[in-house]
């Protein structure tokens, strides 16, 4: 039986990464190119600006909205958002009458083809437990006071099933376009701890 | 060839109080705010594959460290010391090379020990991802009343200690997908069906609690019929 050393004098951990690296890259097992273009594709490309396409386009084409809250992975796919993490997507929307919020107190599973890798907040002990006892605490430590005749749903991911948040829309943005609406969405509205503002 | 090694139970934080106040948000966070987390986060996902193993054997992975690991270097730590676990597991590096190379690097005279032989599992997918198609009849129905099972997992589960012993609604059934709590462990893919589980928040917190609904996707095996 093998586990990661634990004595009490630890190593820093960048560099402790840069030892891991060192011993796969140089026997030939890891492409340390291969670990950029990971790393870049999360930097670059799949993050909350997918999300919010898929948001505004809700806002602004009912079937499609309706496809979207019936069959999520398969809507999303038609604006080509698939990938690790995003198997099997379950869209729920935000109203005035209730209001959802996404956790996975197990780990930190999150929609990357939406939303990208997961930020700090939602990773953060705090949120993992309490999210689950308090919402409406937390919710308001987080900056969210919601009425108090506003049903709360909390949905933790235990499966490969994820959670996605479709947002209200705000007033006044009757005559925005797609693309306005897109920039108005932010990838905390999308997790449910924060409205849209117009 | 891993034997079942018990999570440490840290990860299982859902309900828990003592974590302190909630996050703030800091909507300009870089996506790795230190260079290391995106080498660690590609060396993981690289590990799984090296190691011949699975993503749940990667969560079980994590599991298993102790607090320190698990919380002091945040997130991308415990994916690193995740991966690490991974690739002693399979015979990939030897105990005692990552921190041997780590004292080299930083300047120290330390002997390495040699790559051993690897040892894989013996464990090949039956298919992409997570999800299945099977046959099986689903046991449970939309809106029928079901008790999370009280279980004492030796290895890895994704039944969280807060739902266990409580009675729901399911509220979605979801598509049929590999049981974590074999897959981890190479033992079998037990493909079955998962339900989105309704419960009320006083049901899971006493009568005090916020009034809420609790929705969480468990897993056939983890659920019994409830009156």
């Amino acid at each position: 039986m093998s586990n990661a050393q634990s004595s009490s004098d630890r190593i820093p951990i960048n560099l402790r990464t840069e030892a891991l690296e060192q011993l796969l890259v140089e026997r030939g097992l890891v492409d340390p190119q291969v670990m950029d273009t990971f790393i870049k594709t999360y930097e670059k490309d799949v993050g909350p600006l997918n999300g919010a396409q898929v948001v505004a386009k809700a806002w602004t084409d009912p079937e499609f909205k309706q496809r979207l809250l019936e069959d999520g992975t398969g809507a999303v796919a038609e604006l080509g958002f698939k990938g690790p993490q995003g198997e099997h997507l379950v869209v729920v929307e935000n109203s005035s009458a209730v209001h959802n919020v996404v956790v996975c107190t197990l780990c930190s599973c999150y929609p990357w083809p939406l939303l990208g890798l997961p930020p700090a907040w939602y990773k953060d002990p705090a949120y993992r437990s309490r999210v689950v006892r308090e919402p409406r605490t937390v919710l308001g430590e987080m900056g969210l006071e919601l009425p108090k005749d506003t049903e709360i749903t909390v949905w933790d991911s235990s499966s490969e099933v994820r959670f996605f948040v479709l947002p209200q829309r705000p007033a006044g943005t009757e005559k925005f376009s797609e693309a306005e609406l897109a920039a108005l969405v932010t990838r905390d509205a999308m997790v449910g701890v924060a409205q849209v503002n117009a | 060839m891993t034997e079942i090694q018990p999570a440490s139970g840290v990860a299982d934080m859902g309900g828990d109080s003592g974590w302190g106040r909630a996050p703030i948000i800091d909507p300009d966070e870089a996506v790795f705010p230190e260079k290391w987390e995106g080498r660690a986060f590609a060396l993981a996902l690289l590990s799984m594959r090296l190691s011949g193993s699975n993503l749940d054997a990667f969560r079980h992975a994590m599991n298993r460290l102790d607090r320190e690991r698990y919380i002091d270097d945040g997130y991308y730590g415990r994916w690193l010391y995740g991966a690490e676990n991974l690739l002693l597991d399979s015979a990939i590096i030897a105990p005692g090379a990552v921190e041997a190379r780590a004292a080299n690097i930083a300047g120290g005279h330390v002997d390495e020990p040699p790559a051993p032989e690897s040892t894989k599992p013996d464990y090949a997918p039956t298919a992409a991802g997570s999800i299945r198609q099977i046959d099986a009849p689903r046991k449970f129905t939309v809106g029928q009343r079901v008790r999370a099972k009280t279980m004492n997992a030796p290895g890895h589960t994704r039944l969280q200690k807060y739902t266990q012993g409580r009675v729901g609604t399911v509220a979605i059934a979801e598509p049929a997908q590999v049981l974590p709590d074999t897959h981890a462990h190479f033992i079998a893919e037990n493909a079955q069906w998962v339900y989105t589980v309704s419960f009320d928040s006083r049901e899971l917190f006493q009568e005090h609690a916020e009034n809420f609904t609790l929705n969480t996707d468990l897993y056939e095996d983890y659920l019994e019929a409830a009156s």
